[in-house]
């Protein structure tokens, strides 16, 4: 059982839903991210999904799209990120890491490189937004070849037919985003958010998480009491962007404490 | 008859093109898809794309023999395809009206695009003005600073012009940006890409829409002298025009097709948008498979042209296909070079190009001198000059 699977094993048994925040690696500075990592875990992340800077982030909104852009003045590509993995996991061999990003940076090292060297990191999971099933067979067999889960999202205009060929490729989980848009948008409506996911999980018993538009206490408890995770980016983003040097940590460890409470307060 | 059948029913030329776009995407390209596949051989639609490209647009555009260009160059005749004479000073007309009429016909009432010089916004703002869509541009604030008069075209024809400050402010983010606005707005916009490059349908779509450039061409060459030219030459940037004219000669033997792409400061100082040509690494962009300008880490680097139109790191993915199996030539002719060749054509012919066509121009004056006078070379000159004037008198120093 992978990493991903046995944590979501465990949050089952004890009713409760995984809190998944989302941050951009090197943001705002390649110095500050296994930091981050750790107060993410300590104040409740449950799983981390770590962002993959790239230069043209086109299913991202203005928030995570400047986040990659201050990572990237650093020059933080997919080696550094990895690196960044590693010294992680140093000191934590518990939390899971989901890669997130997009496909030019593993087909610029290639598919089989990558896989190797993200198994090397202790990598758990890996979303590639641009990479649609039709187009990743090879890929999805690499990482499952080494017990890393290829986690696939699931928009709102998904036809059931599709979430089929989705759930038969992903392991892990599936990642549910909930706007119609790119990160960062607009806002949340968890009534139909909460009938989607009741009719994806009619297809798969895959673990089912939310993301897009979960901005504060209120919307992440909401989006808690239907889904199996949580996760939350541009908030998180946003907050670091906010920061300084001084509180950057203090700042996220506050956000983060404000989420778990709300996330661990929802009825399922 | 067409052997040449390309691309598959996925949008696959070979290891190229494809549909690599997020999840949030898939559903409107699949409803593009079904829809074109609708339309794309409907007598009444084609009959409606037929009559705008006759009566609005001018069309056929002329096949004009430029002889004093011919004489001073030495060597080759060198013809040229007047795309620079359709409605809006270049190519880009065919294809916007192709796909603003599709938009019609699926009910959608606001249409976005992208635009580096200006050309495509300008020509998707007339067809929208035409047709009474909404019309939204995203362009580049660097490109909006170079093109100023084609911002003005078209916010005169009722366009909203967003200057898009991302990245590196040019081509390439404008396309980010208007991907994100057909993500948010699916449901009621079209989006009318102007290359093509771009996810499955559009390669091909933009293509077929354009393929009236080489269509005509093959009639309108017999005519003039009873046979086909020996190359066709045109400019690649996404590489639209050079596909128009390309396609209906791919099955057309002895037809050497030519694709010029931007040397910029020169392929070997890596300030370029050349990335056939430079053999840049394969990667995945726009929601295609190509070749790709970019760093190590995969991260893609700013390209450098004195041409708005041509400053982009990819390229169409059917053009990478017609490189890997030789049937196209892909050469690099630098800033210098074009200007030279614009300034030629200016004096010679009384014909201002655009920097874009001047990049076909500068390779076919080099080709024509290694051939003889009985051959001919088809040069489609893409657009009109007109939009370049500030860009030219700046790099020779001329107060305007």
């Amino acid at each position: 059982m992978s990493r991903i699977q046995s944590t979501f094993a465990t949050l089952k048994q004890q009713g409760k839903t995984a809190l998944i925040p989302y941050i951009t690696a090197g943001d705002p500075h390649p110095k500050h991210t296994v930091n981050l990592m750790h107060t993410l875990v300590k104040h409740g992340a449950d799983m981390i999904e770590l962002g993959v800077p790239f230069s043209d982030p086109m299913a991202d909104g203005p928030v995570i799209q400047r986040a990659s852009e201050r990572a990237l003045v650093h020059k933080v590509g997919l080696t550094a990120v990895l690196d960044m993995v590693k010294t992680f996991r140093q000191t934590d061999q518990k939390t899971p890491i989901i890669l997130m990003g997009y496909a030019n940076p593993i087909e610029a090292i290639g598919a089989t490189v990558f896989a190797d060297r993200a198994k090397a990191a202790d990598v758990d999971g890996i979303i590639t937004v641009d990479y649609p099933p039709e187009e990743c067979g090879g890929f999805v067999k690499e990482l499952r070849a080494r017990d890393i889960d290829p986690v696939f999202l699931l928009s709102p205009t998904t036809e059931p037919k599709r979430v089929e060929i989705i759930v038969n490729q992903a392991s892990g989980f599936v990642y549910y985003v909930s706007l119609k848009g790119v990160t960062g948008a607009a806002n949340l409506n968890i009534e139909e958010v909460s009938e989607r996911v009741a009719s994806i999980r009619k297809q798969t018993n895959l673990p089912v998480g939310v993301g897009f538009g979960i901005r504060d206490a209120a919307t992440a408890k909401a989006t808690a009491a239907i889904a199996d995770a949580v996760v939350v980016g541009s908030r998180m983003v946003q907050t670091i962007e906010a920061s300084n040097d001084d509180n950057l940590l203090d700042n996220v460890a506050t956000l983060m404490t404000e989420l778990k409470t709300a996330v661990d307060a929802a009825k399922k | 008859m067409q052997l040449y059948d390309m691309p598959d029913a996925r949008g696959h030329f070979g290891q190229y093109g494809g549909t690599f776009v997020a999840e949030t995407l898939v559903e409107a390209l699949e409803e593009l898809r079904v829809m074109y596949e609708k339309y794309r051989h409907d007598p009444e639609f084609l009959a409606e794309y037929h009559y705008d490209l006759k009566h609005f647009v001018g069309r056929p555009s002329p096949i004009y023999h430029a002889k004093r260009l011919s004489d001073k160059v030495g060597g080759a005749q060198i013809y040229l395809k007047r795309e620079d004479l359709n409605h809006t000073g270049a190519h880009k007309i065919n294809n916007t009206i192709g796909q603003a009429l599709l938009a019609k016909r699926m009910g959608k009432p606001r249409v976005i695009a992208e635009t580096g010089a200006g050309q495509h916004g300008v020509a998707t703002a007339t067809i929208a003005a035409r047709l009474g869509l909404e019309c939204v541009v995203y362009m580049g604030s660097e490109d909006v600073k170079r093109q100023a008069p084609n911002v003005f075209r078209m916010k005169l024809l009722g366009a909203t012009v967003v200057p898009v400050e991302s990245g590196s402010k040019t081509l390439k983010d404008a396309l980010n940006e208007a991907m994100r606005d057909w993500v948010t707005n699916v449901h009621n916009t079209f989006y009318i890409i102007g290359t093509v490059a771009g996810p499955h349908p559009y390669p091909m779509m933009v293509r077929d829409f354009q393929a009236v450039i080489g269509d005509e061409a093959k009639v309108q060459m017999m005519e003039m002298v009873g046979h086909q030219p020996d190359a066709v030459v045109a400019c690649v940037g996404g590489g639209s025009n050079a596909m128009g004219i390309f396609y209906p000669y791919i099955d057309v033997p002895n037809v050497r097709l030519i694709g010029v792409e931007a040397a910029g400061h020169g392929i070997e100082t890596g300030m370029h948008a050349a990335p056939l040509t430079a053999n840049s690494p394969v990667g995945v962009l726009h929601g295609n498979r190509t070749y790709l300008m970019q760093d190590a880490d995969g991260q893609i680097i700013e390209t450098h042209s004195v041409s708005a139109g041509l400053d982009y790191p990819g390229v169409g993915p059917e053009h990478a296909w017609l490189k890997d199996i030789k049937r196209a030539e892909y050469v690099a002719i630098t800033d210098d070079e074009a200007m030279a060749a614009f300034h030629n054509l200016c004096r010679t012919e009384g014909i201002i190009p655009a920097l874009e066509s001047s990049h076909a121009l500068a390779y076919a004056e080099k080709l024509a001198k290694t051939m003889s006078k009985d051959q001919i070379i088809l040069v489609n000159l893409s657009g009109r000059g007109d939009k370049d004037i500030n860009t030219v008198a700046k790099l020779a120093n001329i107060t305007l």
